[in-house]
């Protein structure tokens, strides 16, 4: 909260209810919330827009990249392996259509054969010929399987009806796992007969062993049931059923996801291998294979992040310098309105000074002359002139008309002030006219006024307007600072050779050290509440700049306080017109 | 001395005539610039005291052309008014000392007419 406080703009807490006339013409916290908010709307959102499209497109780009390079793997191997297959029944009707039915029959010729496709292709364990009722006459190999009927098995009907059968992975008699590859040859001039070749799944293995798939992935066999026909890296041994769905038929490849039992996303790619019952697959982890995604996604969401953030800083700051600008720059209106009506106010006070002066001067005037010589008449006339009482009458007319005579006196010696610039005055003379103003109050509530002044003091040269107003002001929050029965000290002396200082104190509540660092501040005021508008002391300050002098505070809580103004004896009038307003 | 007071209001230059009269100073009064002028122009005086502003003509006016059919005419100007056109005007005119405001005391009248008689 202490740093809340401390980074809190000026303008945040700034309430107008005390103002007077003159209230600021701005909400600044509305000012502020709606800058911010516009400003943040226009930069951020199209930046998480631009941000959001760039994720989007990026991740459906490399997914598609990952399907496509699936797909490429699949067809790679696809092909691979068709050429494994192929190649070997080509050699198998190569040799079936080559050599004729008594040359197979031949156990060494069909041994020799045998050695010859080990040698040339490899994969071939054993090789049989059938004849067309499905018995096989002739065999070399490692089981014995001269003379098997296979008259009922399906693949004799199909290599019958086909011309070839490429057999899934199975154990059969042999108990281990291999594959089939029959092909049928129709002599001219006689019975079909089949070569039937055992291949065992070891080369078979091999081709898929050695590739190298990104994502942890898998490349299988699988026959058209579901059943592995070479191993499965993850959990699947040969003949297994594998966990997966078998695919649904498609002639080309494809690529498509799925979720394992675990919830983890596969991708999956698979083709049909033509002429065969086999289906290869090639299964990846998409979370894997994402993982390049992943790092660039998380430093997407940083550069999101701090970019929002450093935004977000910037616009705070720029709002908050602009709207206190715009804030101070209200003040000072304030102030100078304040300081206008102020100006004008005094302006008023003289001109209708003078009139109310002029206007009685007359009459009083008559009065005076009237009255006196009704005293210098009766002072001939012996009946009168020892008359205590007629006399005692009279001197008390002439007297009031005197008392009248000094009121006016003042009130035309203040307006007189307001028009001119530049006067020679008697300093003590312009306190005294103050405290003339004063004089009833103070007298009504017993307040003392002491006033000293030095001597060596001469006549100064400065705006006397604005001195009285000065001298006023400080004697009215003097007064006001006070109780009754309170006192007040003027005190003028010499301040150097150039200088004349006058100090006025009162002995009344005080002001607070906290307070005192701000008590020439406009708008500061500890009288806020009753209506003060704060700018007094603020306006006086301005006042003793304008005429050259310089004002000081001291005081002390529950003991009184000294206002101490410094003036130079002769102020130019360029000095004066220098500082207009208070800032 | 003979003194001639010019104010508009009668009943004050009348009541101060006397009061002057009393003191021994032969003291006559006018309360237009016309009469007055008229009056230095067939009568002998030492001082005028003027108002500043006296219907039909300003003060200052009035004691130029005082001034020039009288030269050693002295003046003093007896004001009630206050603005400061009047007094620089004045003043420039006869000095500070000798611009009084209205109600003036007598014997301050006094002892500044004998002041600027002596000068």
């Amino acid at each position: 909260m202490k740093i809340l406080n401390k980074i809190k703009p000026e303008f945040w807490d700034h309430h107008d209810s005390d103002a007077g006339p003159y209230r600021s013409q701005f909400d600044f916290r509305r000012i502020w919330y709606l800058a911010v908010f516009l400003t943040s709307a226009v930069v951020l959102a199209p930046l998480i827009f631009m941000t959001v499209m760039d994720y989007r497109a990026t991740k459906h780009d490399v997914e598609s990249e990952i399907l496509l390079r699936t797909s490429r793997l699949v067809s790679n191997v696809r092909r691979t392996f068709s050429y494994f297959l192929d190649e070997r029944k080509s050699a198998l009707d190569f040799v079936v259509h080559d050599r004729c039915f008594d040359e197979c029959m031949n156990p060494e010729r069909l041994n020799a054969i045998l050695e010859n496709l080990k040698k040339s292709f490899g994969g071939f364990t054993d090789l049989g010929l059938i004849d067309h009722r499905g018995i096989q006459l002739s065999y070399v190999g490692p089981y014995g399987l001269k003379g098997r009927d296979y008259s009922e098995q399906e693949w004799f009907k199909q290599v019958a009806l086909r011309g070839v059968f490429i057999s899934d992975v199975f154990m059969g008699y042999r108990n281990v796992p291999h594959l089939v590859i029959a092909v049928k040859c129709t002599p001219v001039d006689g019975d079909f007969f089949v070569l039937r070749a055992a291949l065992d799944t070891e080369k078979f293995n091999d081709l898929l062993s050695k590739l190298e798939i990104a994502g942890q992935g898998d490349a299988f066999i699988i026959n058209h049931g579901g059943v592995l026909q070479t191993p499965m890296s993850a959990h699947g041994e040969v003949l297994q059923k594998i966990s997966l769905p078998v695919p649904e038929y498609a002639p080309k490849t494809r690529v498509l996801e799925w979720m394992d039992k675990n919830g983890g996303a596969l991708i999956i790619g698979y083709k049909y291998i033509a002429d065969t019952p086999f289906i290869l697959m090639v299964v990846k982890h998409k979370k894997e294979l994402m993982r390049p995604w992943e790092d660039t996604r998380k430093k997407l969401i940083w550069f999101l992040i701090i970019s929002v953030a450093f935004i977000l800083f910037v616009i705070l700051g720029g709002v908050t310098y602009l709207v206190n600008r715009i804030f101070q720059s209200d003040r000072k209106l304030i102030i100078t309105l304040h300081q206008v009506e102020y100006a004008n106010k005094m302006a008023s006070i003289g001109r209708l000074a003078a009139g109310v002066a002029h206007e009685i001067n007359n009459p009083l005037a008559i009065i005076n002359e009237k009255a006196g010589l009704m005293k210098d008449l009766f002072l001939f006339k012996k009946e009168y002139a020892g008359n205590d009482t007629l006399m005692g009458l009279l001197d008390s007319i002439i007297r009031s008309v005197a008392r009248c005579g000094r009121i006016t006196k003042r009130l035309l010696g203040f307006a007189r002030h307001m028009d001119v610039s530049i006067q020679t005055v008697n300093l003590e003379e312009v306190v005294r006219e103050v405290l003339g103003f004063l004089n009833k109050e103070a007298e009504f509530r017993c307040i003392e006024i002491l006033i000293e002044v030095a001597e060596d003091i001469p006549r100064i040269q400065t705006d006397a307007g604005k001195l009285q107003q000065i001298i006023l002001n400080i004697i009215n929050n003097a007064f006001a600072a006070m109780g009754d029965n309170g006192h007040l000290h003027v005190v003028s002396r010499m301040e150097g050779k150039d200088s004349v200082s006058l100090s006025i104190s009162d002995d009344g509540s005080g002001i607070s050290e906290k307070d005192l660092k701000r008590v020439f501040e406009p708008f500061f005021s500890t009288k806020t509440g009753k209506g003060g508008t704060g700018l007094g002391l603020s306006i006086t300050y301005g006042l003793v700049e304008q005429i050259g002098g310089k004002i000081e505070v001291k005081s002390e809580l529950n003991k009184g306080t000294t206002f101490t103004i410094i003036l130079p004896l002769v102020t130019e009038e360029k000095e004066m017109k220098s500082s207009c307003v208070y800032s | 001395m003979r003194v001639l007071l010019v104010d508009d209001e009668k009943e004050l230059v009348e009541a101060l005539a006397e009061r002057l009269g009393i003191r021994g100073i032969e003291a006559h009064w006018e309360t237009t610039g016309d009469a007055a002028l008229k009056r230095i122009g067939e009568e002998a005086f030492d001082l005028a005291i003027l108002d500043v502003k006296i219907p039909g003509i300003s003060g200052i006016d009035l004691q130029r052309k005082m001034k020039v059919k009288c030269p050693d005419l002295k003046f003093m100007f007896l004001t009630g008014h206050g603005s400061q056109d009047d007094f620089a005007a004045g003043s420039s005119e006869t000095g500070e000392d000798y611009y009084l405001l209205k109600p003036v005391h007598i014997d301050e009248l006094m002892e500044k007419m004998k002041k600027l008689m002596s000068e």
